[in-house]
């Protein structure tokens, strides 16, 4: 039985995890523009491009 | 592209605002960016101009964000960029207001976050002691110290989850009203409060994920909710932004300052281009030319103004550049008698009950009564206070209106969504509601049945194709509907524009005019509708413009009247344009030289009589009958006024999208009520089970979100295409 005193607290830290990166990412911006996120990952940047 | 064009000549500095870090910044509308290759071509393109140190475009929203290196950044060389690659923009100012809403947004949003987590893992805990409850092992001490875990963890998440409704309810109560959020109110705190003495006195029923997962799928309904209104309001932002951005003031040195409307002061000079709509309520100084009122009045003949007429907000200037004084600031414009209909109308729709607060003022009293009822009979029947006390938790649990705060917001958003993609906006929830109820139209002539501009009514390819080098370089409005028949091609050479008068230049060796009869050299009293073009010496070639039926006009008032719906034209224009445009739709029902206070007086007529009318105007002589009527609608070429006082904007040539939206309410108000049917059903089955002691806290889990997913699939079902 002890053990769920060890799990109970570790999964509830997990999910705190979750929600503070939940919470980062709403502060950082990324769901001010899905489209464009979207779009953005199909345009080729000319640094990147093999010499 | 009138606005465009003058944009880049004007100067811009008025839009650059200071930014924390780095240089200054602009914000930019680009309307017509749809895809990856537009957005990495502009932010190439705009990043690569001297001065700017970066550019990002916002595909969502449309918006380009560019931020200068230092204060002599150019604004309007970004401006001339972006209209070369073919992508017209526009400078706006996103307002303090958006800011304020958008953390209106955030809020929820971490509320609904905070709750999904306390839900998923209260719920955790509490899965052993479902399993409890049907005959597995679990040894008392083990199912306290679950429900003490599971309280530990679900009752702040609620406290926090349940902040919106809380202060909801408590605004209600002030206000000696009971709204949803008052019995949510009341469940979620009992609740909590009896898990709690239950957790302590060593029972078996806790409720906390209950309380939690009940929160959490409200605030799901309160979420769409809120989203609803922030994508209109900023969708009907950037429609004006489009239309009036700024007023061009004449410094002290006659240099040209691109002004922010809001902005522009009385006493102020400024300059009024042809094809431009006066900015504020303002005197000629210099300059002549002609004046279209019809936004304002209806009417479509325009008004010859000279040295000291009097100019009033949102005319269109026709022919010649004018020099005005402003006489009012921008929110005193030519608008004061009508905003004082707007407010009249507005405050008698303030009065309309929406749907779901009707279902509340039944709901409350009925399921409070009954909870009540069950303690006070349990405790009578001899089920001691503890057990009775649970079992009208247990009431309040299963019937909280989980279910009923889902029903009305997602069917909306999905109502609205379908709608925003066939290029209607839906200001509010309420509208569609409205909407819904409608059974009699009214339609303004000017801008509504008709497209609101000149058409070209003898396109014959030729002499357009002869006149079109001169049409290209004037910025009279017939001229440029002229030139935009002809598409693009060469310019005419030593072009002089003649103010009031039309153009001359020479054209492959030969001098040609465009421009009035007599200016042409035709002795005829021509009129204001229709321009001539000849090269010198040779005959003349009259083209007619008039402003034209939309296309599907006939179509549509026939699709109304076949709904059961009677259809009516109110006019500010004389009689012989009204009678031939409603006899053209097919409407038999009209009336001519109406004043903004006939079209509300109409209204309130109708509303009298019980009818319940949708007005359909664009004008700022409907304003004050839009904000009167039971429902509105606007054309997204309608002045401010009328935008803010309609409760639905759409945008095209065509004006099927009235049906449209007639129907997707309609159906909208269907969904809503099955939704409110289920809902009933569904109580009355749950909450005798409750009072009869059937409901432990596992039924109360599946009961709950099994109710809430049928309505939110129902609700989707709008957003469905037939």
């Amino acid at each position: 039985m002890n053990i769920v005193m060890f799990l109970a607290p570790f999964s509830l830290g997990l999910g705190l995890i979750a929600v503070a990166a939940f919470w980062w990412s709403l502060k950082a911006g990324q769901y001010e523009d899905p489209a464009g996120d979207a779009a953005r990952i199909l345009v080729e940047d000319p640094e990147d491009r093999p010499g | 592209m009138a606005l465009i064009g003058d944009a880049v000549r004007a100067d811009l500095g008025a839009f650059l605002k200071a930014h924390k870090e780095g240089g200054p910044t602009l914000d930019l509308l680009v309307p017509d960016v749809r895809c990856a290759g537009c957005m990495s071509k502009i932010e190439r393109e705009v990043s690569a101009l001297p001065d700017v140190a970066a550019a990002r475009l916002n595909l969502t929203q449309k918006r380009l964000a560019v931020t200068f290196r230092s204060d002599a950044g150019d604004p309007g060389a970004v401006v001339a960029a972006l209209t070369r690659l073919g992508y017209p923009a526009t400078p706006f100012d996103p307002g303090a207001a958006r800011e304020a809403h958008d953390r209106e947004g955030r809020q929820l949003v971490l509320a609904l976050a905070v709750a999904g987590f306390g839900a998923m893992n209260t719920m955790m805990f509490s899965v052993p002691i479902w399993a409890g409850l049907f005959g597995q092992e679990l040894g008392p001490a083990t199912r306290t110290l679950m429900m003490w875990f599971s309280g530990i963890v679900g009752a702040p998440c609620a406290i926090y989850a349940g902040l919106p409704f809380f202060r909801s309810a408590w605004r209600s109560l002030k206000a000696r009203r009971a709204n949803m959020d008052v019995p949510i109110t009341v469940g979620v705190l009992l609740t909590l409060a009896i898990s709690f003495s239950e957790t302590i006195l060593g029972g078996r029923d806790a409720y906390f994920d209950a309380a939690v997962s009940l929160l959490f799928l409200l605030l799901i309904g309160r979420w769409l909710e809120h989203r609803l209104r922030a994508r209109a309001s900023s969708a009907a932002a950037d429609l004006l932004a489009l239309q009036a951005p700024t007023a061009t003031v004449l410094g002290p040195d006659d240099e040209l300052i691109a002004r922010p409307l809001a902005d522009v002061q009385p006493g102020d000079r400024l300059l009024l281009r042809p094809g431009e709509r006066v900015p504020v309520d303002s005197r000629v100084l210099s300059g002549a030319s002609e004046l279209d009122n019809g936004l304002l009045t209806g009417e479509t003949v325009p008004v010859a103004v000279r040295l000291g007429s009097v100019c009033r907000a949102g005319a269109l200037n026709l022919s010649g550049a004018l020099r005005l004084v402003a006489m009012a600031r921008s929110e005193d414009s030519a608008v004061a008698a009508i905003a004082r209909l707007v407010e009249a109308g507005a405050q008698s729709r303030s009065r309309y009950v929406r749907l779901a607060d009707k279902a509340a003022a039944i709901y409350v009293p009925v399921v409070h009564t009954v909870a009540l009822l069950t303690f006070l009979g349990g405790w009578a029947v001899g089920l001691g206070p503890r057990e009775a006390l649970i079992r009208a938790v247990a009431v309040l649990i299963v019937t909280c209106p989980c279910a009923l705060g889902l029903a009305v917001p997602a069917v909306q958003i999905t109502a609205s969504s379908r709608l925003f993609r066939r290029g209607v906006l839906v200001k509010s929830g309420a509208a569609l509601e409205r909407l819904a109820e409608v059974d009699h139209v009214i339609f303004d002539k000017t801008g509504v049945l008709t497209l609101g501009y000149p058409r070209l009514l003898n396109p014959m390819s030729s002499p357009v194709k002869m006149a079109a080098p001169l049409a290209r370089a004037s910025s009279h409005p017939l001229a440029r509907t002229l030139a935009a028949e002809a598409g693009a091609g060469p310019l005419a050479d030593d072009v002089v524009e003649f103010p009031g008068q039309g153009v001359e230049g020479t054209i492959g060796g030969r001098r040609a005019r465009l421009g009035r009869a007599q200016f042409v050299g035709v002795d005829t009293a021509g009129a204001q509708t229709e321009i001539w073009f000849g090269f010198e010496g040779e005959t003349k070639i009259r083209f007619r413009f008039a402003d034209t039926l939309r296309p599907d006009v006939a179509g549509v008032v026939a699709s109304l009247m076949a709904r059961g719906l009677t259809v009516e034209v109110l006019s500010g224009d004389l009689a012989g344009p009204v009678a031939h445009a409603a006899e053209m739709a097919g409407i038999a029902e009209w009336r001519a030289g109406c004043t903004p206070q006939d079209k509300a007086a109409r209204i309130d007529e109708l509303s009298r009589a019980g009818r319940k009318v949708l007005m359909v105007g664009d004008g700022l002589n409907d304003a004050g009958a839009l904000a009167k009527a039971h429902a509105a609608m606007a054309p997204g070429t309608a002045l401010e006024a009328s935008q803010n006082a309609a409760d639905l904007v759409f945008s095209g040539e065509r004006l099927a999208p009235v049906v449209e939206a007639i129907e997707v309410a309609e159906s909208a108000r269907r969904r809503a009520l099955e939704n409110f049917g289920f809902a009933a059903l569904y109580n009355a089955l749950a909450a005798p089970a409750a009072i009869l002691g059937l409901v432990n806290p596992f039924v109360a889990a599946i009961a709950m979100s099994g109710s809430s997913l049928v309505v939110t699939l129902n609700a989707l079902r709008t957003g469905l295409r037939r």
